[in-house]
């Protein structure tokens, strides 16, 4: 799993009929401290995650799908899966 | 799954069988400024999706799950396409350390 930021949303009226209900969020990876760390990514969201939330999310299929639709199967590669408290590092 | 913009058609005459039918298009890579973002790749359509349209699209062994019972041999699908450029809502005010630190302690 990674950690991400939702930096925006985008809306798709056309799209697999599998998650037509689902929301398609743009995320952008960060590393703990919240430094973005690679490219921005399209997740579909599982949790009602908000924006500027850290979220967790995970980039398998069958994990992305069974949590964003609610079963295995469908064409979704990454998905939110969780919205992030707080971390703690060490020394912190 | 990622924003792309698609750039271009590619015809194959000589492909595997399960490819039959399907609409291969040239697309490339955006970030959510919608610039481009790593080079171009070919994409398989599932959506009806054209040249000059802002689409997204899925990466894996998922990319093939569109055409379920065909076996498609893809790795990259397009799965959805964006209503249009201002449908990707960025929102700008936040940093993701001020929110962590605001939420964590």
């Amino acid at each position: 799993m990674l950690l991400a930021r939702v930096i925006g949303n985008v809306v798709a009226t056309q799209k697999n009929e599998r998650y037509r209900e689902a929301r398609v969020m743009l995320v952008q990876p960060i590393n703990p401290d919240g430094s973005a760390r690679g490219s921005s990514l399209l997740a579909l969201d599982s949790v009602d995650a908000g924006e500027g939330d850290v979220v967790l999310i995970v980039q398998e299929g069958w994990s992305a799908s069974t949590a964003a639709t609610g079963e295995p199967g469908a064409a979704i590669d990454t998905a939110i899966i969780g919205v992030v408290d707080y971390i703690e590092e060490d020394g912190a | 799954m990622q924003l792309a913009r698609v750039i271009g058609n590619l015809v194959a005459t000589v492909k595997n069988s399960a490819l039959d039918g399907r609409k291969l298009l040239v697309i490339q890579s955006l970030d959510s400024r919608l610039r481009a973002a790593g080079k171009p790749l070919v994409a398989v359509d599932a959506v009806g999706a054209g040249v000059g349209e802002l689409v997204f699209w899925c990466r894996g062994k998922e990319a093939s799950f569109p055409f379920e019972g065909s076996d498609v041999p893809t790795d990259c699908t397009i799965i959805g396409i964006v209503d249009s450029a201002a449908h990707v809502q960025v929102y700008d005010h936040l940093s993701a350390k001020a929110r962590l630190a605001a939420e964590g302690q």
